[in-house]
C-alpha cells in the first residue's frame, strides 16, 4: 500500500487544530481571568498539545520519514497548515475564548463519537482519548455560555458579540475539503456533513438557556483546510515558532 | 472579580482512600462551579476520584485561642492510647 495522502493531509487538518488552538490557549497562562479559570484554561491547553502529538506521532509513521512531532510544529511554514480558520482568532476577551472553545468542543464530540468506529486501529484510540477530554471541555465551555450569556448585561452583551463575530468562521468545520471526502469514503473519518445538524441542534439547546442569539449570516469563510489562513496566523506561527528557529535543535 | 466569588473548602479523596481529605481552597461563584474548580485545579495529576466542596462559611472551627484548654488536658493520658496489650501474633496489620 502506498502513503495515504489523503489521509495524512485530512489527520494534518485535526493536528494543526489541536496544535494552534492550544497555543492560543497556552496565550492565557498567567493571564485567565481568575487563577483558578487561568489553571482550567492551561489544562484545555495542554489536553489539545497532547492530541496534536499523538496526530503529528501517526502522520509521522505514515509518511514513513523520521520526523518528530516537533519538526512539524515548529518547522512548516504557514501555507503548509491546515488547521480550521476559527482556531487562528485571537482571545479577544474571555467570552471570545469561552465561544471559540464551545464551538469546537461541541463539534469535536460528535467527531470523535464517530471516529471511534474509524477502520484504522490509530485513529480509534486517539479518538477513545480525546472524546473523554472533549466531554469535559464541552461541559465546561458550555457553562460559560449559560453564565455569561444568563449572566450581567454586560456580560450578555460580551458573549453575544463573540458569537456574532466568530459566526462566519463557523461552517468551515462542516464542508469537507476532496481529500477528506476520499478518507471519509474509506470509513476512517467520521463524515462532516451529519455532524452539522447534530451540533447546531446543541448549539440552540445551550443558547437558549443562555438567552444568547445566534448569528444570522451563514456566509462561511473556508480556506484553513487548504493552507489559506487569516491574517492572525503569521503572527501566532512567529510567536510559536521563535525558539526553535532561532536555535535549531536547542533541547532543554 | 474573584473577590466577589465565595471561598470554598475542597475535600478529594484518592482511589485508594477511604476518606475524603482537605486539599485547598479556591473562589467560585457557586457549587457547581466550585466542583469543576476543583478537578481543574486540585485534581491534575490524578490526585482522586470524588471531590466534595463546602463553602468555607459553614464551617465552624474550633476556636484557637482555647487550644489550652482544648487539647492540652489530653497530653498526659497515655492510657487512652491502646498500647497496654500484648497482641497475639496471629492479629496482623495493627
Amino acid at each position: 500500500m502506498g502513503i495515504d495522502k489523503n489521509l495524512i493531509s485530512s489527520l494534518f487538518v485535526h493536528a494543526d487544530t489541536a496544535l494552534i488552538h492550544g497555543q492560543r490557549l497556552g496565550e492565557l497562562c498567567g493571564h485567565g481571568p481568575v487563577l483558578e479559570q487561568d489553571i482550567a484554561l492551561t489544562n484545555i491547553s495542554l489536553d489539545y498539545i497532547g492530541r496534536a502529538r499523538l496526530y503529528y506521532d501517526l502522520i509521522s509513521k505514515l509518511e514513513g520519514n523520521n520526523k518528530t512531532e516537533d519538526d512539524y510544529a515548529f518547522h512548516r511554514i504557514e501555507s503548509e497548515f491546515k488547521n480550521l480558520l476559527l482556531v487562528e482568532y485571537p482571545n479577544k476577551d474571555f467570552a471570545y475564548t469561552v465561544a471559540k472553545q464551545f464551538f469546537i468542543d461541541v463539534f469535536y464530540y460528535h467527531f470523535f463519537l464517530q471516529c471511534v468506529e474509524s477502520k484504522n486501529q490509530e485513529i480509534i484510540s486517539i479518538s477513545q482519548k480525546s472524546l473523554k477530554e472533549t466531554a469535559y471541555h464541552k461541559k465546561w465551555s458550555s457553562e460559560w455560555i449559560i453564565r455569561l450569556g444568563d449572566g450581567t448585561d454586560i456580560s450578555h452583551q460580551k458573549m453575544q458579540n463573540a458569537v456574532a463575530d466568530l459566526w462566519m468562521y463557523v461552517g468551515e468545520m462542516f464542508v469537507p475539503t476532496e481529500f477528506e471526502q476520499a478518507v471519509i469514503k474509506e470509513n476512517l473519518m467520521a463524515d462532516l456533513l451529519p455532524i452539522k445538524s447534530l451540533w447546531e441542534a446543541e448549539v440552540k439547546d445551550i443558547f437558549s438557556i443562555a438567552g444568547i442569539k445566534q448569528a444570522e449570516n451563514n456566509w462561511a469563510q473556508s480556506g484553513g483546510k487548504e493552507g489559506n489562513h487569516t491574517e492572525y496566523m503569521g503572527y501566532i506561527l512567529s510567536e510559536m515558532q521563535y525558539i526553535p528557529r532561532t536555535y535549531p535543535n536547542m533541547i532543554w | 472579580m474573584s473577590k466577589d466569588w465565595p471561598l470554598y473548602e475542597v475535600f478529594i479523596r484518592t482511589k485508594n482512600g477511604l476518606d475524603h481529605r482537605h486539599v485547598g481552597s479556591l473562589h467560585a461563584a457557586d457549587e457547581t462551579m466550585a466542583i469543576e474548580n476543583a478537578r481543574d485545579v486540585y485534581t491534575r495529576r490524578m490526585e482522586g476520584i470524588s471531590i466534595w466542596v463546602v463553602e468555607s462559611k459553614y464551617i465552624t472551627a474550633s476556636d484557637p485561642y482555647s487550644q489550652d484548654s482544648f487539647f492540652n488536658p489530653a497530653e498526659d493520658k497515655i492510657y487512652r492510647h491502646p498500647t497496654f496489650y500484648e497482641l497475639p501474633d496471629e492479629v496482623k496489620h495493627m
